[in-house]
C-alpha cells in the first residue's frame, strides 16, 4: 500500500475515536477546570463570567480552593477515602489471587464458564446487590459501619481484580514452572520466584481498576455506611446535588484526579524501581 | 553399574502406548541420544527421567536407586527445555543463579559459579541482560549454563537446537560436544534429527512407536542398521528387495529383473526367505557405461536425475528392472570436470560386503 493511502486509512480508523475523546473527555475536563474557578450560581449552576447586574458575584475566583485548603476536614476526608480504597484494593487482591490462579490453572474447557461465573453478578442491578448486603449484614448488627462499607466495596469490585489477574496468569508459560521445579524449586518457591513476580503487571492493573473507582463511589457509603461516614465521592455528589455549589464540586473532582495521578505515578515509579532491583 | 537404568518402562495415555516396555542403561560420561520421529515416545521417556511423568510399569534407577518417589525438584537431573524456558523477569545472571539459590549455596559460591558458567558459554558480558534482549543462540547458551551450573548427575536436552537456524545449529553442536567433554556430565539428548544424533552421540537409541528399534554407536547404526525402520530413518538408503539364495559361504540375493546380487553372509540366513539389501548411496560406485570396476555386483543403468550438493553429487540411476538407485560421487577428485548428464548410460557397482541384508 502506498504511504499516502496508508496515512488516510490511519486517520479514518483512528480519527473518530480521537474526536470522541476530545469532545467528550478533554473538553469536559477543561470545562471542569474553568468551573472550579467560578462563583456558584444563585440556584445552582454557575454565576455568569460578566456581571449582568451590579453587585452580583461574577468572574473568576479561587474561593473553592481557599475553602478546601483552609479546613483540615477536607484533607481528612481525602485521607480516609484513600484508606478505604487502599484497604478495599488489598482485600480484593488477597481474595482474587487464589480465584484467578484456580481459573488460570483449570483445564481450558472449564475456564470460560468460570469467568462467566465471576462476571455473573453484573447481570443484576448494582443497587439491588448493595441493598442485598443490608439484608445479609442487618441481623449481625454490622450495618452502617466502616466494615459494611468495605464489605460492599470489595463485593462490588472483586471481579475487576480477578479478571486482569486471570488474564495475566493465564498467559504464563507452563514450561517456566517445569523449569523451576526441574532446577530444584519446591511448590512455594515456584510460586514466590516465578508466578508471583510475573503476575505483578496483572496485580497493578487490577489495583488501578479497583482503587480509583472506589474513591468516587458514593452509593455504597450512603447505603451501608454510618451516618456522615463520607468519602470523596459523597462530597462531590453533595456539592452538585445537595448544596448546589458546582465550583466546589468541580474543584473536589479536580483535586481527586490530581491525588489519584500522584498516587498512580508514585506507585508505578516504586514498582519500576523494585522490578529493576529484583 | 550404569548411571541410569531404565527397566521395562511402559507408559500409556488412554489407548496410546507412548513408551512400550523400554529397557536401556546409560553409562556415566556418555552423550546418549534418543532419536525418533515425533510421537515415538522419546519425549515421554525424557519426562519420566526428569520426574514430570511416572511410568505405569517398570522402574528408573539412578545410581542404582529407584526414583519413583523422588519428585523432579529432588532429582540430580536438570533439563534444557525446547523453548529454553528462561525466566523472563530475571537477568541472565539471576537465571543461572537460580538452581544454586534453590540448593542454598552461599552468596560467594553462587557468584563464583555464575561467573564460571557465563565464561563457559562465552557470555561474560551479558550477565545483566534480560532474556528478551538475547538472540536465539544466546538464550540457548544461558539455558545450558543454567542447567549445568549446579553439576547435575544427568543433563537432559529436549530438542534444544530445534529453534536455531542451520548454521547456528552446527556451531552449537560443536559447542555441545566440547562442553560435555569439559564438564564430564552425562547428557541425554532427544532429537528427531538423525544428522544431529550421528554428529553428537556416543550411543543412539532409535525409537519408534514407543519401542527401541536399535541401540548402537552412530557408525554401527549407520553402517549396520538392524531393520528397515532404522535403515530408512537414518541417512539415505537404497532398498533392493529380493529373495535369499546361494550357498552358505556365498550368499546371494535374487532380485527380480536384475539377477543375483552377491551379499555379505548374515548369521542365520536361510535360502528362500524374502529379504532386502540396504545400500548407502556412497557405497554405490558410478562410472561411464562399460567400465569394469572389478566388483562382483555391476549393473548397467541410465542417469535419470542428479542433485548437485556442492561437495558431492547424488545421481539417481534407473536400473533395468525399473528400480531407482542413488549413487554418491564426491566432487573432490583431482581434475574432475566431467559430470554425468541426464540420460547418460552408466555402470553402477558395489562390493559384496557393502550394505546390510534386512529380513522382511
Amino acid at each position: 500500500m502506498a504511504p499516502r493511502s496508508q496515512r488516510t486509512l490511519k486517520w479514518l480508523v483512528g480519527g473518530p475515536p480521537f474526536l470522541f475523546l476530545v469532545v467528550f473527555f478533554l473538553l469536559p475536563a477543561l470545562i471542569m477546570v474553568v468551573a472550579s474557578f467560578r462563583y456558584p450560581g444563585e440556584f445552582g449552576g454557575l454565576a455568569p463570567l460578566l456581571p449582568a447586574r451590579p453587585g452580583e458575584e461574577s468572574g473568576l475566583t479561587a474561593e473553592s480552593y481557599t475553602v478546601f485548603f483552609g479546613d483540615r476536614v477536607y484533607a481528612e476526608i481525602f485521607a480516609k477515602s484513600f484508606g478505604v480504597a487502599a484497604l478495599t484494593t488489598l482485600v480484593c487482591l488477597v481474595m482474587a489471587y487464589p480465584v484467578a490462579l484456580l481459573i488460570a490453572r483449570s483445564p481450558k474447557r472449564h475456564r470460560d464458564l468460570m469467568v462467566l461465573l465471576v462476571v455473573l453478578p453484573f447481570a443484576s442491578n448494582f443497587l439491588v446487590r448493595v441493598y442485598a448486603w443490608m439484608i445479609i449484614l442487618g441481623p449481625f448488627d454490622l450495618l452502617f459501619s466502616r466494615f459494611a462499607v468495605i464489605v460492599g466495596m470489595v463485593y462490588v469490585n472483586l471481579p475487576f481484580m480477578i479478571l486482569p489477574l486471570y488474564t495475566n496468569l493465564e498467559k504464563h508459560d507452563p514450561a517456566l514452572l517445569d523449569a523451576a521445579q526441574d532446577l530444584g524449586a519446591g511448590a512455594w518457591q515456584r510460586f514466590w520466584r516465578v508466578t508471583f513476580p510475573l503476575s505483578l503487571p496483572g496485580m497493578f492493573s487490577g489495583a488501578a481498576l479497583v482503587f480509583i473507582p472506589v474513591l468516587g463511589m458514593f452509593a455504597i457509603p450512603e447505603i451501608l455506611g454510618g451516618k456522615d461516614d463520607w468519602i470523596v465521592g459523597n462530597m462531590i455528589k453533595e456539592s452538585f446535588l445537595g448544596t448546589r455549589d458546582w465550583p466546589f464540586g468541580s474543584m473536589l473532582s479536580l483535586m481527586l484526579t490530581v491525588a489519584v495521578l500522584a498516587v498512580a505515578g508514585a506507585t508505578s515509579w516504586l514498582a519500576g524501581r523494585s522490578l529493576r532491583r529484583a | 553399574m550404569a548411571l541410569l537404568e531404565i527397566r521395562n518402562v511402559t507408559r500409556r495415555f488412554d489407548a496410546l502406548t507412548a513408551v512400550d516396555d523400554v529397557s536401556l542403561s546409560i553409562e556415566a560420561g556418555e552423550f546418549f541420544t534418543l532419536l525418533g520421529p515425533s510421537g515415538c515416545g522419546k519425549t515421554t521417556l525424557l519426562r519420566m527421567i526428569a520426574g514430570f511423568d511416572q511410568p505405569d510399569r517398570g522402574a528408573l534407577l539412578l545410581d542404582g536407586m529407584d526414583m519413583a518417589d523422588t519428585p523432579p525438584e529432588k532429582r540430580p537431573v536438570h533439563t534444557v527445555f525446547q523453548s529454553y524456558a528462561l525466566f523472563p523477569h530475571m537477568t541472565v545472571a539471576q537465571n543461572i543463579a537460580f538452581p544454586l539459590r534453590m540448593a542454598r549455596r552461599g552468596d560467594v559460591e553462587t557468584a563464583t559459579k555464575v561467573r564460571e558458567a557465563l565464561a563457559m558459554v562465552h557470555l561474560e558480558d551479558k550477565g545483566q541482560r534480560l532474556p528478551h534482549e538475547l538472540s536465539g543462540g544466546q538464550k540457548q547458551r544461558v539455558a545450558l549454563a543454567r542447567s549445568l551450573v549446579n553439576r547435575p548427575r544427568l543433563l537432559l536436552l529436549d530438542e534444544p537446537l530445534g529453534a536455531l537456524d542451520a548454521k547456528l545449529r552446527e556451531e552449537m553442536q560443536i559447542e555441545l560436544i566440547d562442553m560435555q567433554r569439559e564438564v564430564g556430565i552425562t547428557f541425554v539428548f532427544v532429537t528427531h534429527s538423525q544428522s544431529e544424533a550421528l554428529a553428537l552421540s556416543t550411543r543412539i537409541a532409535v525409537m519408534n512407536r514407543g519401542r527401541v528399534e536399535q541401540l548402537d554407536e552412530p557408525s554401527r547404526l549407520y553402517g549396520f542398521p538392524k531393520n528397515r525402520f532404522v535403515a530408512d530413518f537414518i541417512g539415505k538408503i537404497n532398498m533392493l528387495e529380493g529373495e535369499l539364495a546361494g550357498t552358505g559361504d556365498q550368499p546371494r540375493l535374487r532380485v527380480a529383473g536384475l539377477g543375483e546380487v552377491a551379499v555379505r553372509a548374515e548369521a542365520g540366513w536361510r535360502a528362500g526367505t524374502a529379504a532386502a539389501l540396504a545400500l548407502r548411496p556412497e557405497q554405490v560406485r558410478i562410472a561411464p557405461a562399460g567400465t569394469d570396476a572389478g566388483l562382483p555386483n555391476s549393473f548397467a543403468g541410465k542417469v535419470r536425475d542428479f542433485l548437485y550438493i556442492g561437495d558431492v553429487t547424488t545421481y539417481i540411476v534407473d536400473l533395468p528392472n525399473g528400480q531407482r538407485l542413488q549413487a554418491l560421487l564426491p566432487n573432490s577428485a583431482p581434475g574432475r570436470a566431467k559430470f554425468f548428464e541426464v540420460g547418460d548410460a552408466v555402470t553402477v557397482a558395489w562390493p559384496a560386503e557393502a550394505g546390510a541384508v534386512l529380513a522382511q
